[in-house]
């Protein structure tokens, strides 16, 4: 029944874990871009909900009301004036870039905030759960995760294939100079796509601060996170991304089970090892449409 | 350093040559100067610092494998040499070769995994990598779980303190010279020949016959063996260390990815400007560890957008003939070449094509 339980449990980290896919995945899809800061980026956001809640004395939910649109406004200028002068075929200026900024904003949050660890504080919710059965419970913060991460990725799928910008999108990743020709500004387009990509980060970064404590070292976790389940589900597939976060969520949960049971084997050791053995079987992950 | 054998004897390479011979030779007769260490000691971390620059650029500078991995190897190393040294009771002199081995060796499945990665995606997958390695040794009751590792003083050996610093600073300066020589050996061969024809174009180069995958795979090893070794070094110079500080990715590979960014990738010369340019920002921010990541940080991460190819990249448009003669023979080679009577123009070794 405990591993049962740890499977129920995994399946709604794994909301978590999709939300901060959703970020890192888009940005790849349009402009090929990686963000190695994307977990910094989740943990800067979680510290803006903490100095806004603090400040204001809103509930952390009513928070993201400003944290997003702030993360939006910061994305979009952030690749407006800097990341799109490091879009090329080599991508070692866009790594070195995001890199360095993600090592910046820990040391900033570090000076800024102190080593000590943070939490969202969303009063009796957090507490609350859904019995199931003896044995197993769904806690209501966990549960709303999930719901908003299938939300995000429901709304993105049906922006990419229903809307004008989501045509775009596909153009510009597809192929850029023909876009271009067609009147794509494909430059404001990328600075767009990472606009919403922070807005998601951002969304992720305040329910991981309300689910557990984190501090400004935590960001490095989240981006391998995000990456393995962007990997696991399969480049290009939005959905594909949602399956790659549940099955990392539940390598997570049973993970922590084997500790438990075992005294042997933790959640993220677990996890990495999932993420290593679909890289090795099948590179272009479980709903993959192409190898990248 | 030791790079000055394959210069090509042109006039401003003779004068280099001789440069950094007297150079090295200086460094190597430092313990007998120093005799309180007070240069020697921080010397070592700047030394240690420059081989993994190196090996850093070689990666990422000439065959496009942008690793945010090499803690592992740092990590490999430090653990090889304690299991070594203190549980086997293995010399801790020749354990640093070993614990090079083990790094190689272990570095063939990790590439098995990578490779199937590229660009962005294999830097993450690096960094995934090395958390495995970390979360191993965490695990491992036999490596020391999460607790403090110590290189105690019975498994040093007989050595006295005295030479134990001696030997450690001449190891570090030979992992330091080394580095730099097989960087500069590496592109003179046929192998760096490959390299620069697949980061000019993969294709093109697979077309006309390079073996790409082995030609990257033969420099991840070589990366790895020597970034093993100076794992080991570093242990020897700070003999005590648990998981997260050997497996630390801010101090093995960020700190490193700064110095080779700042003072110019692809060039070889790049990384010993950058390790200067480190070794200054430490001495005015001695206590404030934070300040010298975001100020690093944000040089490297503005330079990486408006000077690709570094401080040196910088240094050598302003003045063609090249600057500092110890820095500029290091150059010659890695072109394969001079043009007769020019100064070595950096057609290979300027960095990373624009494209």
């Amino acid at each position: 029944m405990e591993w049962l339980n740890a499977i129920v449990q995994g399946i709604m980290l794994g909301g978590l874990f999709a939300l901060f896919a959703t970020g890192l995945s888009l940005a790849f899809g349009v402009m090929r871009f990686v963000n190695l800061a994307h977990g910094d980026l989740a943990i800067l956001g979680a510290f803006v909900a903490v100095s806004v809640t603090s400040a204001l004395g809103l509930n952390p939910f009513v928070s993201l009301v400003i944290v997003v649109p702030v993360m939006l406004a910061t994305g979009y200028a952030l690749q407006l004036g800097a990341f799109n002068f490091t879009i090329s075929a080599d991508p070692l200026p866009s790594i070195l870039v995001t890199f360095g900024l993600g090592i910046v904003i820990q040391n900033v949050l570090l000076e800024t905030y102190s080593a000590d660890s943070r939490g969202l504080d969303v009063g009796s919710i957090e507490i609350e759960s859904i019995r199931i059965t003896d044995a197993i419970a769904i806690g209501w913060i966990p549960l709303i995760t999930l719901i908003v991460a299938v939300a995000v990725l429901g709304a993105l799928q049906l922006m990419l294939s229903r809307t004008p910008l989501g045509r775009a999108f596909r153009a510009v990743s597809d192929d850029p100079p023909t876009a271009r020709l067609m009147g794509i500004n494909d430059r404001n387009l990328y600075a767009v796509a990472m606009g919403i990509a922070f807005a998601t980060v951002a969304v992720a970064g305040v329910f991981l601060g309300i689910r557990q404590s984190f501090g400004p070292l935590d960001g490095p976790a989240q981006l391998l996170y995000a990456f393995e389940a962007v990997v696991i589900g399969g480049l290009g597939s939005v959905w594909g991304t949602l399956v790659g976060g549940l099955l990392l969520g539940v390598a997570h949960t049973v993970g922590g089970q084997f500790e438990v049971a075992y005294g042997y084997g933790s959640g993220p050791l677990v996890g990495h090892l999932v993420f290593l053995v679909v890289l090795a079987t099948k590179p272009s992950g479980l709903l993959g449409r192409r190898a990248e | 350093m030791t790079g000055h054998r394959v210069t090509r004897s042109d006039r401003q390479s003779t004068a280099g040559l001789a440069v950094s011979a007297v150079l090295l030779v200086v460094l190597f007769l430092l313990p007998w100067w120093d005799s309180d260490g007070s240069l020697r000691v921080p010397l070592v971390a700047i030394l240690y610092y420059l081989a993994l620059a190196q090996m850093w650029n070689l990666l990422a500078g000439f065959a496009g494998l942008v690793s945010i991995g090499q803690q592992m190897f740092v990590g490999i190393g430090v653990y090889t040499l304690l299991s070594f040294a203190e549980d086997f009771g293995v010399d801790p002199y020749l354990s640093v070769l070993l614990a090079g081995l083990v790094a190689a060796i272990l570095s063939l499945p990790v590439a098995a995994f990578a490779f199937r990665l590229r660009g962005g995606y294999f830097a993450i997958g690096t960094w995934v990598i090395a958390e495995v390695f970390r979360l191993i040794a965490l695990e491992s009751d036999f490596l020391g779980g999460a607790n403090v590792r110590t290189l105690t003083r019975e498994s040093l050996g007989g050595y006295s303190l005295d030479t134990r610093n001696t030997v450690t600073y001449l190891m570090a300066l030979g992992l330091a010279a080394g580095a730099t020589a097989i960087v500069v050996l590496v592109l003179r061969s046929r192998l760096g020949l490959a390299l620069r024809s697949i980061r000019d174009n993969q294709e093109g180069a697979r077309g006309l016959g390079v073996s790409v995958g082995r030609a990257k795979l033969a420099v991840w090893v070589i990366s790895a063996f020597w970034t093993g070794m100076t794992g080991a070094v570093i242990l020897l110079h700070n003999p005590s260390t648990r998981a997260e500080s050997a497996f630390s990715v801010l101090r093995w590979t960020a700190l490193v990815v700064f110095i080779a960014i700042i003072g110019g990738v692809g060039s070889t010369t790049g990384p010993i400007v950058g390790v200067a340019i480190y070794w200054f920002v430490r001495e005015f921010l001695e206590d404030a560890e934070e300040w010298r990541f975001i100020i690093l940080g944000l040089i490297a991460a503005a330079m990486a957008i408006m000077a690709p190819r570094g401080v040196y990249g910088l240094l050598q448009k302003r003045w063609p003939v090249q600057f500092f003669p110890v820095r500029r023979r290091l150059v010659g080679p890695g072109v394969g070449g001079p043009a007769p009577g020019g100064p070595a123009q950096p057609v290979a070794d300027a960095g990373h094509p624009p494209v």
